[in-house]
């Protein structure tokens, strides 16, 4: 039986129980002299389907983890495997050609050798899965008999049921943390390995990033310095977006809020946020095909000789117009936010509309506006396309805005997607830089959610 | 509510004796509205409202809720302007001057012709940066210590300064909310207006900062034309010399606030000073 089906089987038999259940409940509401039961038929048939769902499905879970490991033992006990090498890739192989036969995957095996291990692993997997499909009826039938057996016109169906749901909506609202622990482990275990090759001090603080993946032998600190990527990540996501963004993003946001009439902004604001979901890529596209050579003829036509087609310029600016939409909605609703009271006080001191946005306004709101910043900083370095296709690969550390430069996410994807194998250090580089990336983004994140907080507070 | 209205007879007498002991003003009304109509869109809030008043007493406007008494203070100042949709018909004039008639300076009307919010609203600053706020954007000053003079005149004149001298750095939001509707007053007072529209000024406060906000109110009688919306019938009489009593948009009967609150002549007025409904 595979997972799929004793899957199922579970939902079909916790169906049964649901219908069971209810037609008892509602039995025992006609019987009742008072027509009353403490819970609604409905409670009473979730409680006994639930009793016989959770627990099944929690079986096939374990059981499709376990069965596997169960079968290889049987199949290694058999007088057939004392010829198998004792260990090593040709054991593993021999294994699994066997085992895709067996389970009708593949049609032969490639080596004869594996040929012997064909019958028994078909027996071992037939005799696991009569066991899995008894078991996964026995516990079905188990935890319905368990729960069937205490439902009565008084027993308190509605609390277990709504206690059933709160769990579902926790477990519910873990996955994305235990995703993020996820991220979190994986990142170390990777950085760790990277840092027993690499020293860390080489890593933060070396001027020079040069890794070749295709080297041996001990690898040599002075390839992996990252300030290079950490200047170029700054200078393009920090620095030159959000000399784009945050001016425009926050006009725009002043004129949506306090200017336009109703009819425009309902134009203008939508507009606005379709920016936002343009693909990145696209926005790759038009830097690297349009802005770049563009900058590069000014760059030129002021005498800046050396400006490169790929430049941190071409992708700065562009990522700029990407964060505009984020940083405008961050600021719309923080200026939003405070109270119409606080602008008719202005105003009726006779301060002009500029004179109430620059003097009460924005530093009113001024906590979520720095916190929408912040985000759209996060964003900003976070970004990969835009500058994997317009800002170049080579590691300058320049405040020339022409040159080409890299960044943190554009040597990821190089690293990761280099020739070199997995266990090399130009790779495992990958995860430290990631590593570093996440601790940014995520120090941002936090950082602005607190401001936010603190904000609202202080005015509701 | 009991038919009669005092709650505190003593002041209440001696208001109602000074009234009478006022002569008829001699000069011009400070404000002048003639056949004056407010829309929001389609809707009319305000329906052919004449009233003169007076430069040296407190008017206040009274009414139950939704009889435009506020609608119609706004309009003293433009600050129906702010309300999309909103338009005003009919003349107000301030001084013999029309305040809706085009090429008006708005800000220089509003300068003149300051306003008292019914919830105190001091900006997220200090409390001398709330002061100083009006005499920077009208240029008032030409130093500092001229500046410092002001902030400290007009907190004495709010009656505040005794409590908030020695903090004037400290944030304007983090006073008691009292505190916040003098800090007001006196935010209006620092530009020097003529005028003080005051829309509900005591409705979020306790009792005993309101009778502090109205012993203020009489203080500064006489320096300024007072205009007060009020839901308290005896803050009206407590405070103010003319009365205006507001229904469905129009002025119902407009007088001295002891002919109102005594001796009125409509019978929907007297319905309602007796709390029969509103």
């Amino acid at each position: 039986m595979s997972p799929a089906i004793l899957t199922l089987l579970a939902f079909g038999l916790s169906l049964v129980g649901w219908l069971v259940a209810r037609a008892r409940a509602r039995a025992f509401r006609l019987a009742s002299p008072t027509g009353r039961t403490h819970s609604l038929p409905g409670f009473h048939a979730w409680y006994v389907g639930l009793w016989i769902a959770v627990p099944t499905l929690v079986f096939v879970l374990i059981w499709n983890g376990v069965s596997p490991v169960l079968i290889r033992h049987e199949v290694l006990a058999t007088p057939a495997a004392s010829s198998l090498p004792a260990f090593g890739f040709e054991r593993q192989s021999l294994l699994s050609q066997a085992h895709a036969v067996a389970t009708g995957a593949a049609r032969a095996v490639f080596d004869p050798a594996a040929e012997a291990f064909v019958i028994p692993f078909r027996a071992a997997i037939f005799r696991y899965q009569v066991i899995g499909l008894v078991l996964t009826i026995v516990i079905a039938f188990a935890g319905g008999a368990h729960a069937f057996l205490r439902l009565r016109p008084d027993f308190a169906a509605r609390t277990h049921v709504e206690r059933a749901v709160m769990g579902l909506l926790l477990l519910a609202s873990l996955v994305a943390i235990l995703t993020t622990a996820g991220i979190m482990l994986s990142l170390i275990f990777e950085t760790i390995r990277f840092f027993r090759l690499v020293s860390p001090t080489d890593f933060l603080l070396g001027l020079h990033w040069a890794p070749d993946p295709m080297s041996v032998g001990v690898p040599d600190g002075h390839q992996f310095g990252a300030i290079p990527l950490f200047w170029g990540t700054i200078y393009i996501g920090a620095v030159i977006a959000m000399v784009v963004a945050i001016p425009l993003g926050l006009m725009s946001a002043i004129y949506l809020t306090q200017y336009a009439t109703h009819q425009v902004r309902s134009v203008v604001k939508p507009l606005l946020e379709i920016l936002a979901g343009v693909p990145t890529v696209v926005y790759g596209y038009f830097a690297a095909l349009t802005v770049a050579p563009k900058i590069r003829d000014f760059a030129q036509a002021v005498g800046i000789n050396d400006a490169s087609t790929e430049s941190a310029m071409a992708a700065g600016l562009v990522m700029g117009v990407m964060i505009i939409p984020f940083v405008s909605s961050m600021a719309d609703d923080a200026i939003a936010a405070v109270p119409n009271d606080m602008r008719n006080g202005s105003l009726a001191l006779g301060a002009t509309r500029a004179e109430t946005i620059r003097r009460v306004l924005i530093p009113a709101a001024l906590p979520g506006i720095v916190a929408g910043m912040m985000l759209a900083v996060s964003r900003a370095i976070g970004e990969t396309m835009i500058v994997v296709m317009a800002a170049g690969a080579t590691a300058n550390l320049t405040v020339n805005p022409f040159k080409a430069m890299t960044t943190v996410t554009f040597q990821i994807v190089a690293m990761l997607t280099g020739e070199g194998s997995f266990d090399h250090p130009a790779t495992l580089s990958a995860f430290a830089l990631g590593m570093a990336l996440f601790l940014v983004t995520l120090a941002l994140n936090f950082i602005a959610l607190r401001v936010v907080k603190r904000y609202r507070e202080a005015y509701e | 509510m009991s038919a009669s209205v005092p709650a505190q007879p003593d002041a209440i007498d001696s208001t109602f004796g000074t009234v009478s002991a006022f002569p008829e003003p001699v000069e011009g009304p400070k404000i002048a509205a003639r056949n004056v109509s407010v829309y929001y869109g389609e809707k009319r809030a305000i329906e052919d409202v004449s009233i003169d008043i007076p430069k040296s007493y407190v008017t206040a406007f009274i009414g139950p809720s939704g009889c435009g008494k506020s609608t119609f203070l706004r309009s003293i100042n433009r600050m129906n302007d702010t309300i999309p949709g909103a338009r005003v018909e009919g003349q107000i004039l301030l001084d013999g001057e029309d305040i809706y008639r085009s090429g008006m300076d708005i800000v220089e009307l509003r300068a003149r012709v300051g306003m008292v919010f019914q919830k105190p609203n001091p900006f997220p600053k200090s409390i001398y940066e709330n002061i100083a706020y009006g005499p920077r954007i009208h240029g008032m000053t030409n130093s500092r210590s001229e500046l410092d003079g002001i902030v400290e005149s007009s907190l004495q004149r709010a009656g505040l300064w005794d409590e908030v001298k020695d903090r004037l750095s400290d944030s304007g939001t983090a006073l008691s909310g009292g505190q916040q509707q003098r800090l007001c007053i006196a935010r209006a007072i620092a530009i020097d207006p003529e005028v003080i529209l005051m829309d509900e000024p005591c409705s979020a406060l306790d009792p005993i900062a309101t009778a502090r906000i109205e012993e203020l109110i009489d203080e500064l009688r006489g320096r300024y034309a007072i205009v007060i919306v009020t839901h308290s019938m005896q803050q009206a009489a407590r405070v103010s010399q003319r009365t205006a009593f507001f229904h469905l948009g129009r002025i119902v009967e407009y007088g001295t606030t002891s002919d109102i609150f005594t001796n009125p002549r409509e019978e929907r007025t007297k319905d309602y000073i007796t709390g029969r409904y509103g």
